[in-house]
């Protein structure tokens, strides 16, 4: 069972405590979009062995939503961070890229 | 026969004697004796019978790897099946009972089996029960479940409490023994808080029994001392009976307390189990002693040479009067020579290894013990006991050289350490030649979320089996915990043990080397599923090459021990089948728990009224005191009906919606989800959220509004209240609250974070009365105080706050029912008073309550859609004709550019209608409209679906509400719905309001 | 007001701790931007408290705030003067973007005291309740057991936690579970 910090409370929270909020830095598309955007906006999704980047809730907390970057293989947290970001900050890029070497996620690396 | 001896029992309280009660006869024991020692002390060898075969079986072990001596423990609600008698400790008034036999323990007739071993192979399961095709069900399937299981199934509730405990800790030590100990202090000299736990009641575990001296002084006294020092330590928790059940991601770990099963008495639960979080863990969880597979090794009286050990010095029982010795390795000759030395013979040691023992072995010689070395046992002969055992050479094929009397057999096949906790998240292990087990690889630990090892093994786990050597690598251990976990380790050097120089073992994975079929049919693996070194050869011959597969198809490592005995040598004879060396073969997967733990233990607190939570409005204990009956709506469990004393459900959902039609009815309708939105943005916000627009709602006014996901599919509905300029007031349905909140939350804090709108969910903060029929509005007006509710003052769709009677109550003209109605909120703690009220106000118009299902039909007749039933996620607001709440001025909402999909927008989709029986009949729930012809898959075709169905008591038929192709436009036509019996059932196509359709009832 | 009643009217259970349900008391959601000037003046003026630092409490003459969130404190005072304290914190709040909403009733509490309170709350909360690591003052968001709740430690070593009123039969059902006599631990 994972723990994540919240970024917001501080909290090293159990996965009790937390509810998995699915893909981070999606971009939203509306209408007037093209299909093949909002298709990818709804429904493709990485799934990745090793660097993801995903959405949580510290629901049985304070409420906030956040960023998690970690490995699904290792199960390694390389770190929380805001919800109101467009990427992940540089601080925990460098983390990956110690230890993955040439990572890449959908437009990040 | 086994018998307390005079001597020895260092664990005993010889002064306290217990009664205990076995299949019926009244025996006795001490105080400190496990279940196992007090039945051996009592010449009780056999314990049990074997799963397939039914053979007779005596215990094996003296610990938690204990294959046979399962037991019925216990009586009524107490009463628990397969409970090992060696981890069971003995206490007052205990009653147990064998199993796995009948009609008795001596007599049992399943017994049969056994002289069908050759008809039972591995896979005979898979083999035998294909055909005939009918047999299964008849035949086969009867017999196996006669047969099957292990131990009885409780016939009462579990009386016992359990319950959870959170314990963070820097440091988790799992084995008390002196490993544990040992690592424990190490650590707990850095600082580091520790929790040290130990699975049995004692601490020090084997040590003391193998003797040795640490420090200058006997291995006992330093492990008393060490016990007291770290007491003493502040930073430091001492559990026994508290087993380390599990480890899992992110430093997890379960620990499993045995809080009153020794005292079954006492107040408190009778489990408990921590669920700790831990920097670091040491796994101080010692070694296991591995069985020789040769002919007859189940035959009660054959032992593992350190459980004959263990009964002996810490017990004070013997095994038998003459117990011979069979080995590949020299601790066991350390059996011999404390047997020997009690007094009792030790008629000879076999000893595999053709060089033979080290020193061990010369003190086992000058005690005057025969020693033959090369030597092994071709067979075991015995029934229900031991009686000799035939000698032979282990590198021939089992010609027999002597035959010698005896009435016990210690067998030790070398140890294996229990790496179960370090393999759990994924602690890699190492093949160890020398010693001929797998031990944990230090350099492929298990990793924690900041990607370090958070495991480390120690002493015999860690594959050390010196006492010098245990204690170094323990030391060593808790050094390297306290420092992973961010501490200054201890600058303390380890005790000197005095090493005791041992000859080499040599590995012996069938005795003798050459055993052929005859003897390979009665060499055991694994006792209690019966697999034995034929089963696993057959499997390898047969293509089960896989070590995973080999397990599965034998069953070997699959009983409730799950193979603590068995794997290595199962694994070792599956390689030699397969001509592969052992690590290639590999083990299979290690998996929590360590050894079975307690239901209860895992339910915690969550069991009988506290289950699951159970959410009651203010208003609930009204709808206990008049016995309604009760649908669980999300976490709520609101009334369905209120039926009084005699009366059917029907008729009952049937009286409240006539009453209410005509007269006047309430609804507890507290549960509906009310959130505030409130804030500069607010409006521009429920623009987006609601697929109409709500920013040009007045205040004071009320809109239906529908939510959908960015799918395009409906979510949610409810009724929007603009409280103010800045403030909206957002229903939801009853089991939405909470996930609208989550959504609103989730887009105002991860994409529209610069909108000013803040929200708040006070849906508990009401108690919420809907007081509906033609006679609302007296009743209301009967209850006084100064809100003006008429016609002219509250308008139907608008809300106001004011006083009625004496509550504080706001006010909304709105009807789910089609009738005059207002739903009234009043803080909920008054929610009780102001529903007492209403129906003491209503009693001139007898007033009675109505439950959600006169709520559902009510709203049917009305064409109202539910989300839910007309809802299933798949459905857009466009199939239920509710395009009048689709804003086309909008640009953008929550799931318009998804309804712009092709297939969304395909005229093919089923659209809502209403449906009129033809013969007056309730369609059945779920039924589909068929069509001419069948598809491509034989199946016939359909044109539509059911979505609700109810009895109309206000029309006096069954009416529905469905989803039809081209539904609409074939206002009149009759179609046909599927019954469950294969018949059907004509319905009309109607529109879906079936009551009222110009709505002048609630608009009066 | 007089119909007004608690969730449990004031139960109370006797175990290796005391768990009581304490009544009726004043709470509001107040949502605003913590670090305003503005917010922090409506706060002192509505209860006495200081702005509590994260997942703390804060006491002042005439009630609490605690820390809910980054942008959210609940206030707690006497019940009766919830609607005076909410229209303090709203003029306080005039021209600034804030939610104040009356929360008292959608609530119970609970009072755990006695030497092993901390043990009947960690037999249920995912929170390390050593006195180390959780100290008076100290305010934490979580779960008991299968549903969300506050709780915050007083000076006096007693614990008061809030839940929804909605569950409040639960909560104190797995307290008095958790609180049972021989029940005590003995770890924290």
């Amino acid at each position: 069972m994972l723990t994540l910090q919240c970024p917001y409370c501080g909290v090293d929270a159990e996965e009790t405590e937390l509810h998995a909020e699915g893909e981070a830095h999606l971009k939203r598309f509306g209408p007037g979009s093209s299909d093949d955007d909002f298709e990818t906006y709804l429904f493709m999704r990485e799934n990745p062995k090793g660097v993801h980047f995903e959405r949580w809730r510290h629901s049985n907390g304070c409420g906030k939503f956040f960023h998690a970057a970690r490995s699904t293989t290792t199960l390694e947290v390389f770190g929380t961070y805001s919800a109101q970001t467009y990427e992940p900050p540089q601080d925990i890029k460098d983390k990956i890229t110690a230890k993955y070497p040439g990572w890449s996620w959908r437009e990040f690396a | 026969m086994s018998t307390r001896l005079a001597t020895g029992g260092r664990l005993l309280n010889k002064g306290k004697q217990l009664n205990f009660t076995f299949n019926g006869k009244q025996l006795t024991g001490f105080e400190g004796d496990t279940l196992a020692s007090a039945l051996l002390a009592n010449d009780q060898m056999m314990m049990g019978r074997s799963f397939k075969y039914h053979r007779p079986r005596g215990v094996v072990a003296s610990g938690a790897e204990e294959p046979n001596a399962l037991m019925n423990m216990g009586k009524g609600g107490k009463f628990e099946p397969n409970q090992r008698a060696t981890t069971t400790e003995l206490f007052d008034g205990l009653t147990c009972a064998s199993q796995n036999h009948w009609p008795s323990l001596e007599f049992d007739v399943g017994a049969v089996n056994n002289y069908m071993t050759r008809f039972f192979p591995a896979g005979f399961y898979y083999k035998t029960f294909m055909f005939p095709k009918f047999a299964w069900k008849h035949v086969f399937e009867p017999i196996v479940r006669q047969s099957a299981g292990l131990g009885q199934v409780p016939k009462d509730r579990d009386v016992d409490t359990y319950e959870h405990f959170y314990a963070y800790v820097d440091i988790a030590v799992i084995g008390g023994g002196v490993a544990g100990l040992q690592a424990a202090k190490a650590a707990a000299l850095s600082g580091a808080k520790v929790l040290l736990m130990e699975q049995t009641a004692h601490w020090g575990g084997r040590a003391a029994t193998d003797g040795g001296e640490v420090d200058g002084k006997p291995v006992a006294d330093y492990i008393a001392d060490l016990v007291a020092e770290l007491d003493a330590m502040d930073n430091v928790t001492m559990r026994t009976r508290m087993m380390g059940s599990g480890v899992y991601d992110h430093g997890y770990v379960l620990g499993y307390e045995r809080v009153n099963d020794h005292t079954p008495g006492n107040d408190g639960p009778r489990h408990r189990l921590w669920r700790i979080r831990a920097k670091q863990i040491v796994t101080a969880t010692g070694a296991i002693e591995r069985p020789l597979s040769f002919a007859g090794n189940d035959i009660p009286g054959v032992m593992l040479a350190a459980a004959i050990r263990d009964y002996a010095a810490d017990y004070g029982v013997s095994i038998g009067d003459r117990t011979v010795v069979v080995t590949n390795n020299d601790d066991a000759y350390r059996t011999a020579i404390l047997l020997k030395n009690a007094g009792l013979e030790v008629p000879v040691i076999l000893d595999a290894r053709a060089g033979g023992g080290g020193a061990l072995a010369e003190e086992a010689r000058a005690l005057g013990i025969r020693i033959e070395n090369g030597k092994g046992i071709a067979k075991v002969k015995g029934g229900k006991r031991v009686t000799s055992v035939a000698i032979c050479s282990q590198a021939g094929e089992g010609a027999v050289l002597e035959e010698i009397q005896c009435d016990a057999v210690a067998m030790s096949g070398g140890w294996s350490p229990v790496v179960h906790l370090w393999s759990h998240c994924g602690g890699k292990l190492t093949w160890d030649d020398a010693q001929a087990h797998f031990r944990p690889d230090a350099t492929r630990a298990p990793t924690n979320q900041d990607g370090i090892g958070f495991v480390v093994p120690a002493g015999s786990a860690n594959g050390e089996m010196d006492l010098a050597a245990i204690l170094n690598d323990a030391h060593d251990a808790g050094k390297a915990a306290s420092k992973a976990a961010g501490f200054n380790a201890t600058r303390k050097a380890a005790p000197k043990a005095d090493a005791q120089a041992e000859a080499a073992m040599e590995p012996v994975w069938l005795m003798p080397q050459g055993a052929g079929p005859k003897l390979r049919i009665k060499a055991w693996l694994d006792f209690q599923n019966d697999v034995k070194v034929s089963d696993v050869r057959l499997a390898a011959q047969e293509g089960y090459e896989s070590v995973e597969h080999t397990k599965r198809y034998t069953t070997l490592g699959m009983a409730t021990d799950q193979g603590k005995l068995s794997n290595i040598n199962g694994l070792a004879t599956l390689a030699g089948q397969l001509n592969a060396p052992i690590p290639a073969v590999g083990t299979t997967t290690f998996r929590p728990p360590y050894t079975p733990i307690s239901f209860g233990a895992i339910a915690g607190e969550a069991r009988d009224e506290v289950f699951q939570p159970l959410r009651r409005t203010t208003i609930h204990g009204y709808h206990e005191d008049v016995n309604a009956f009760y649908e669980p709506v999300g976490q709520w469990r609101r009334p369905y009906t209120f039926p009084r004393k005699g009366e059917s459900h029907a008729d009952a959902v049937k009286r409240e919606i006539l009453q209410t039609r005509d007269s006047v009815g309430l609804l507890d309708a507290s549960t509906l989800g009310k959130i505030i939105v409130k804030g500069p943005d607010a409006g521009k916000f429920l623009d987006m959220l609601y697929t109409n627009m709500m920013s040009n709602l007045k205040p004071g006014k009320c809109r239906y509004g529908l939510m959908c996901s960015e799918n395009g599919f409906l979510s949610d509905d409810g009724v929007v209240a603009r409280i103010d300029e800045d403030t909206f007031l957002c229903h939801t349905t009853t089991g939405g609250a909470e996930r609208i909140h989550g959504w609103m939350e989730d887009w105002l804090q991860c994409e529209w974070w610069d909108w000013k709108v803040y929200t708040a969910n006070v849906t508990e903060q009401y108690a919420q009365v809907a007081v509906v029929g033609p006679n609302a509005r007296k009743v209301i007006e009967k209850l006084g105080g100064d809100m003006d509710v008429s016609k002219e003052g509250l308008a139907f769709m608008e809300w106001k706050d004011g006083k009625i009677g004496d509550f504080d109550a706001r006010a909304y003209r709105i009807s789910f029912s089609g009738e005059l109605s207002y739903e009234i909120a009043v803080p909920a703690s008054q929610g009780r008073a102001f529903w007492d009220a209403l129906m003491e106000a209503g009693a001139e118009f007898n007033i009675m309550p109505y439950g959600t299902e006169a709520l559902h039909v009510m709203r049917a007749e009305k064409g109202f859609i539910m989300i839910g039933d007309e809802t299933d996620g798949t459905i857009i607001p466009q199939d239920l004709g509710l395009n009048w709440a689709i804003s086309k001025k909008k640009e953008d909402f929550l799931g318009k550019r998804a309804q712009l999909r092709s297939h969304m927008a395909d005229p093919n989709r089923w659209k809502l209608v209403g449906l009129k029986t033809v013969d007056g009949s309730v369609i059945p729930d779920g039924s589909y409209a068929i069509a001419a012809g069948s598809n491509a898959n034989g199946q016939r075709n359909t044109q539509g679906r059911v979505t609700s169905t109810y009895y109309s008591p206000t029309l006096d038929c069954g009416i529905a509400m469905g989803l039809v192709h081209n539904g609409p436009d074939r206002m009149g036509e009759v179609i046909e719905f599927n019954k469950v019996d294969g018949s059907t059932v004509k319905a009309e196509i109607v529109n879906p309001v079936f009551y009222d359709m110009d709505g002048e009832k609630q608009n009066v | 007001m007089s119909n007004a009643v608690s969730a449990l009217n004031s139960a109370s259970f006797e175990g290796f701790a005391t768990v009581t349900e304490t009544g009726l008391r004043g709470m509001i959601t107040l949502r605003g931007d913590l670090s305003s000037a503005k917010l922090k003046a409506a706060v002192k003026a509505a209860t006495g408290a200081a702005i509590p630092d994260v997942r703390r409490v804060t006491t002042g003459k005439d009630g609490m705030a605690a820390w809910m969130s980054p942008d959210e404190l609940l206030i707690l005072c006497d019940y009766a003067s919830v609607n005076d304290t909410i229209a303090t914190l709203t003029a306080k709040l005039t021209g600034e973007h804030a939610l104040a909403v009356n929360v008292s009733d959608a609530r119970a509490v609970f009072r755990i005291a006695g030497d092993g309170a901390r043990e009947v709350l960690a037999k249920l909360a995912p929170v390390d309740l050593s006195a180390g690591a959780f100290q008076a003052g100290d305010f934490r968001r979580s779960r008991i057991a299968q549903v969300a709740a506050a709780f915050w430690l007083n000076d006096d070593n007693s614990f008061e936690l809030v839940c929804f009123r909605s569950v409040a039969q639960y909560v104190f059902d797995v307290l008095k579970v958790s609180a049972q006599p021989g029940g005590e631990v003995g770890f924290l």
